[in-house]
């Protein structure tokens, strides 16, 4: 006991000098990367200011849109279909028939074009890079504008809404598909292969079984997403319930467009229930966390 | 070497032969099972989705026609004139694309504001109280439920027409999407420092400060970046009904037949689409690799 008798707080200061000569970063970040993050901030509050201004943004303008807004909320109550309840269903049905028919037939489609894509099945360097480039180009587009273009060959309905989400859900497909399939586990497909198998074999056998689940889950999730996008799409004439509530909106009948919005948060969380219980079911817990 | 496999007495191997059998039959009742859904869905939606083969058939040529109709005629002797043709409006473009973007910058970071306040009160860890994240988790829901254009149809209709309506929207939207992506990160947060905090006496606020929102600050960036990526995309297109931006131009082109403006716009709105996603993914690699990945 020949050390001076140190209090708790003795102690401590001394243990942080110390930690502070040994770790500088952990107490004060050094100065360049302060000014850094300092001129982020400043720069994205000023483009945002500067937005604003262009945009002829005013504080007045807001608060009486925003009354508006309230007068239209209260205007919703109740929310009352009209006559009009047979013809919102039907059009409901268009909807999920669209969201359906669009992801499987992506799904179906992109699975050959996401091969191409990936690197460890088609190992050409040109084709795989005109691919991607290829589904970037498709991805790049917005669902909305597939269906403008959809419509000018099979005519206004719920017909060229499919054809719609299927495009522009082909390139996302394909760009998920060939990531899965490039993460892949090679020695599976070295197994099958050394056992004679063809390269058909080595992807049916190899790598299938390895990226289904992921695959599964991806198509379950987009499936979701395209619900919400396919009540949408009717705005530009591609079927679905979009259409109905566009109109109403147009024509002020705040009651209808209440119902419709109700009709479609109802169905919406009904296919998120049942897509969960089908993931979890199809792949089980632990893929369906990896995934 | 001849190498001969072991092979149980038949005695053992029928019962193991019988099991996997079982399990085979099980599997595949599964599999014959969903398949038969999925037929009765497909035809279902092929009925209510109005599918007529005939129809795309016929149509598709005019698929291809439409397609070449819309790339302009570009000939090598006279390039840049028929360029300068094709793009010939292209500063009145630049300044509308200029909108869009602005439009999504604004939102997105409205959105990633209010997503930021809301997800920790959705958070299961952070908020111990019941009622309080069930109103969190709701609204955040009902917030991302809708498409950015229905939002967008309202507020055209609430504050005129115009770029402000588009910023709203997309802010409403992100705060749902957004909020929700947060909370699940804050849920996977070391909660040690959270302890130590409030063991040393911070508030809700301070600890969240200090031992959270260091934590989760480079996930944070990374998905907002990643839906600042998407709003653009969606940006594009709330021009359609009145909400500023390039879509407005778009739309109108292609319902009066402006073949090579189409194009021009669509090559305009895809290379800045291009750029984007490139500049983003940079700079998530960065953040990720500077600050640590914290997943």
């Amino acid at each position: 006991m020949s050390e001076p008798a140190r209090t708790n707080r003795g102690l401590a200061e001394a243990d942080r000098s110390e930690m502070r000569r040994r770790y500088p970063q952990a107490f004060r970040a050094p100065v360049v990367e302060r000014c850094l993050s300092l001129a982020i901030v400043v720069g994205g509050a000023a483009l945002a200011i500067y937005t604003l201004w262009r945009f002829g943004f005013s504080p007045a303008k807001f608060v009486d849109g925003l009354d508006k807004l309230g007068i239209v909320v209260v205007l919703m109550m109740p929310p009352d279909p009209g006559s009009q309840l047979w013809h919102y269903a039907s059009a409901l049905a268009e909807t999920l028939a669209i969201a359906f028919l669009g992801t499987l037939g992506a799904a179906i489609l992109a699975l050959p074009m996401s091969m191409l894509a990936a690197k460890n099945v088609v190992a050409n360097r040109i084709l795989h890079f005109a691919s991607r480039r290829f589904l970037d180009t498709i991805r790049g587009v917005d669902t909305l504008i597939w269906a403008l273009i959809w419509i000018n060959v099979v005519g206004l309905g719920p017909f060229a809404g499919i054809l719609a989400i299927m495009t522009s859900d082909f390139g996302s497909f394909g760009k998920l598909f060939s990531e899965a399939i490039e993460a892949s586990d090679r020695r599976p497909v070295d197994g099958v292969l050394s056992a004679g198998g063809s390269e058909l074999h080595s992807f049916r056998f190899g790598i299938l079984p390895q990226v289904m689940p992921v695959l599964m889950s991806q198509v379950l999730y987009y499936f979701e997403s395209n619900t919400r996008s396919a009540t949408i799409i009717g705005i530009v004439g591609a079927g679905g319930i979009g259409l109905y509530l566009a109109n109403e909106i147009a024509q002020a009948e705040w009651q209808r467009v209440a119902f419709i919005i109700l009709m479609i948060l109802v169905t919406v969380s009904a296919i998120d229930w049942v897509s969960s219980k089908l993931r979890l079911a199809m792949i089980g817990r632990r893929a369906g966390a990896t995934a | 070497m001849a190498k001969t496999l072991a092979i149980l007495p038949p005695a053992q191997l029928a019962p193991l032969a019988e099991a996997y059998r079982a399990a085979m039959a099980v599997k595949r009742r599964w599999t014959i099972g969903g398949l038969a859904v999925l037929a009765v869905c497909t035809l279902l939606s092929v009925w209510a989705g109005q599918v007529d083969i005939v129809k795309f058939w016929t149509g598709l040529p005019r698929f291809a026609s439409y397609l070449s109709d819309i790339v302009p005629r570009l000939r090598f002797e006279t390039f840049a004139a028929d360029m300068a043709e094709w793009f010939w409006n292209f500063d009145g473009w630049l300044a509308l694309l200029w909108d869009t973007l602005l439009v999504a910058y604004v939102g997105t970071l409205a959105g990633a504001m209010a997503g930021f306040i809301l997800c920790f009160l959705a958070s299961a860890n952070l908020t111990k109280s019941t009622p309080v994240r069930f109103i969190a988790r709701r609204s955040l829901e009902f917030c991302r439920t809708f498409p950015e254009i229905v939002f967008a149809l309202m507020f055209v209709y609430a504050f005129g027409f115009g770029p402000m309506p588009g910023v709203l929207a997309i802010a409403i939207h992100t705060a749902g999407a957004l909020g929700k992506q947060f909370s699940e990160v804050v849920e996977n947060v070391d909660m040690h420092p959270v302890e130590g905090l409030t063991a040393s006496g911070a508030n809700y606020v301070e600890a969240i400060r200090f031992g959270v929102v260091p934590q989760v600050l480079s996930n944070f960036v990374s998905y907002s970046l990643l839906r600042f990526e998407i709003n653009v995309r969606g940006a594009t297109v709330l021009g359609f009904v009145g909400a500023g931006g390039i879509g407005k131009e778009l739309i109108s082109s292609i319902r009066q037949f402006y073949y090579a403006d189409v194009s021009a716009i669509l090559v305009i709105i895809i290379g800045t689409v291009f750029l984007i996603d490139w500049l983003t993914e940079i700079l998530r690699h960065r953040l990720l690799g500077i600050v640590g990945d914290t997943r």
